[in-house]
């Protein structure tokens, strides 16, 4: 691997494989039936919205929200590195993405407990099953966003990656920009808005 | 044809096209009961008649579907099949017991046929789809393993490939959802819950990985397009189709008696179960537009973009169309119902196999293509089956439109019976439409005879001969 004083390559648009996108427009397309729904579910019975979404901890999912956020972040200097030639960097900063992944599902996992401990079902009411599926359909995206991330961390560290060749960490990267972009919306939405 | 062994798959075939042929007479049986009630009473009652119809549907559809993987595998992994005696002889034990199966049906009552076959020692029977026999579900098991270890020592041990392992995949899910027959809870709810594990779960489910494994390979080889291309077409395909469509089995659960929740995750995930039948059909032309050779076989190019046109209008589109809890609350098992299983069935699996024929069977008998005579009397069928069968939904849609509207939704609905009277022009059109896809169909196994004697009598042909292209892979 060798460094060449000429310019990084122009950066292709959009970065990563075409397909990633197609599948994110599609994934985006389900969560925004779910969001649309939930909207829908919502304004037959706003009042009962608002009581069980003040059952709800908005300081652990702000939490959550810079967790994510953060991780996007590594991400984006892991690319950085890579784009570098600095693989070593690049494999810490994913490193540092996946550990706030994980700090989110531990974080997120703890909040189910606790609702759970209090007896909140899917069958509870409306707000609960919206808050309870939309919450955890997003939970299994970071389980699949972190698994992508993982794959592309061992890649880079056997060297697949160059400063001229790395679709596939912008790939990765794209995808988890994208399970941190739902939750962005999930926050506000499910947590905050009233 | 490149591996030997691929010869195993033509049986499959021929049998797949025969029961395909009874599907469709007891088909147009049943279309005439819906208006002349005792008609063939009582040597074929209706439930006799209806349960041979999806029955035949069903076991010629996986017939079709292990010929495809007999043919499939061998070419992807390149080698020949592990066991083609095997192959062969579960073959026909499969068609053994489907014709038994079929006679039991026919000759005797359906109650006394459990009794004979030992249903109460372990109840399977009774459940629409899955009527057969124990012993028969037994059989189609042990038929799946020996198919399953087959195909799959041919995976393992040759070259391993995103659509052989996609094609596995589904097979593997095939095998493992019907387990659920075998399971029959006496609570009605459990029961119906358990019996969509087999029922949704194979056709939006695993059959989708199937049929889009099946699609890629035909198009791999007509379009000489790049596998590399063809595989993460395939990959999003199958991730939709999977994340719309396991979920989207609640789209089934909202009136059985199951928790309510479904009503929202059955909606929502299945409002997006056209998804993946969109792409597959921007994927087909897509490949067929960026060619790298024109295939001889123009018939086979032809029933795989029916293929994905029609999958996604029968499955996609027809199946949006009352897939909402609100909209169902309405049309739940009226004609749309009904509409919507013809095309999606036709449209998904019943074209999805015969493209695989169409392309393989020229093959099998050592050549690439049949007789330009021969693929103009297929094209003939190909539009002529699909115009009938888009026919029949139209109609069936329009008996279903005024169905709900006069038994389920006016100020004044009226009983099931009268509101049958009421709609029956609609059913006498799709017999008629019925008679169409016969002739069709007809029209298809009749070119089978004219390949074959084009290709005995090769300059009674004139200029129209296809001559098999020099690019050919």
């Amino acid at each position: 691997m060798s460094a060449t004083l000429t310019a990084a390559p122009p950066v292709r648009y959009p970065p990563g494989d075409l397909a990633i996108w197609i599948f994110i427009l599609a994934e985006l397309a389900v969560f925004a039936i779910f969001f649309a729904s939930y909207a829908f579910a919502r304004m037959g019975d706003v009042a009962m919205f608002n009581e069980y979404q003040a059952t709800l901890d908005k300081g652990v999912a702000l939490i959550n929200t810079l967790t994510l956020i953060t991780s996007s972040y590594f991400v984006v200097r892991a690319l950085a590195a890579i784009r570098e030639d600095q693989r070593k960097t690049s494999v810490r900063w994913l490193l540092a993405a996946l550990a706030m992944g994980a700090l989110f599902l531990v974080v997120k996992s703890a909040e189910y407990v606790h609702h759970f401990g209090e007896g909140v079902r899917l069958s509870s009411n409306t707000f609960y099953m919206f808050y309870l599926s939309l919450t955890f359909f997003h939970f299994l995206h970071v389980v699949l966003g972190m698994v992508i991330l993982a794959a592309v961390a061992l890649k880079t560290h056997q060297g697949a990656y160059s400063a001229s060749e790395h679709t596939g960490m912008e790939t990765g990267g794209v995808y988890w920009h994208m399970v941190d972009l739902v939750w962005l919306i999930l926050f506000p939405l499910v947590y905050v808005m009233r | 044809m490149k591996y030997k062994s691929q010869a195993v798959a033509k049986p499959y075939f021929i049998a797949a096209i025969g029961l395909f042929l009874a599907q469709v007479i007891f088909g147009i049986v049943l279309g005439i009961q819906y208006v002349v009630g005792d008609f063939l009473f009582p040597e074929i009652p209706f439930n006799v008649a209806r349960m041979v119809h999806t029955n035949t549907l069903i076991v010629w559809l996986l017939m079709g579907f292990m010929g495809a993987a007999y043919y499939l595998i061998p070419e992807e992994s390149e080698r020949d099949l592990y066991a083609p005696w095997l192959a062969h002889l579960t073959f026909w034990v499969f068609l053994v017991a489907a014709a038994l199966t079929v006679i039991g049906y026919l000759a005797v009552p359906y109650a006394r046929l459990a009794e004979m076959t030992g249903n109460d020692i372990l109840p399977t029977m009774g459940r629409e789809f899955l009527e057969q026999p124990t012993i028969t579900k037994v059989g189609i098991v042990i038929v799946a393993l020996a198919f399953l270890f087959n195909i799959g020592m041919t995976v393992l041990k040759g070259r391993k490939t995103v659509v052989s392992l996609v094609m596995l995949i589904g097979l593997i899910g095939l095998a493992v959802f019907f387990l659920f027959s075998f399971y029959n809870p006496t609570n009605l709810v459990l029961d119906k819950f358990y019996w969509w594990w087999v029922v949704h779960l194979w056709v939006e489910g695993v059959w989708e990985l199937i049929m889009g494994a099946m699609l890629a390979f035909v198009l791999i080889k007509t379009t000489g397009v790049d596998r590399e291309v063809v595989e993460k077409w395939l990959y999003i395909i199958i991730a939709m189709a999977l994340i719309t469509g396991i979920i989207g089995t609640g789209h089934h659960y909202y009136w059985i008696g199951a928790p309510e929740y479904w009503q929202w995750w059955g909606s929502i995930f299945s409002a997006l179960e056209p998804l993946p039948f969109f792409m597959m059909t921007v994927f087909a032309f897509n490949m067929v537009n960026q060619r790298r050779r024109n295939h001889p076989n123009k018939a086979a190019v032809l029933w795989a973009l029916g293929t994905a046109v029609l999958a996604f209008l029968g499955a996609g589109v027809w199946g949006f169309l009352h897939t909402l809890a609100p909209v169902n609350y309405y049309t739940h098992g009226s004609q749309i119902t009904a509409a919507h299983g013809h095309l999606a069935f036709y449209g998904a699996y019943v074209l999805i196999n015969i493209t695989m024929i169409s392309y393989a069977m020229p093959l099998l008998n050592g050549r690439e293509a049949n007789s330009m005579r021969s693929q103009v009397l297929e094209m003939w069928a190909f539009w002529l089956m699909s115009v009938s069968m888009v026919f029949i939904t139209l109609f069936l849609t329009a008996a279903g439109i005024l169905q709900i509207f006069l038994q389920r939704y006016t100020e004044t609905p009226l009983p099931f019976m009268v509101v049958q009277e009421k709609v029956a022009l609609f059913y006498w059109l799709r017999v008629i439409s019925g008679l169409v896809f016969l002739g069709g169909l007809g029209t298809y196994i009749a070119s089978f005879f004219v390949a074959a004697h084009d290709a005995k009598h090769p300059q009674a042909i004139d200029a129209g001969k296809v001559q098999p292209s020099p690019a050919a892979v």
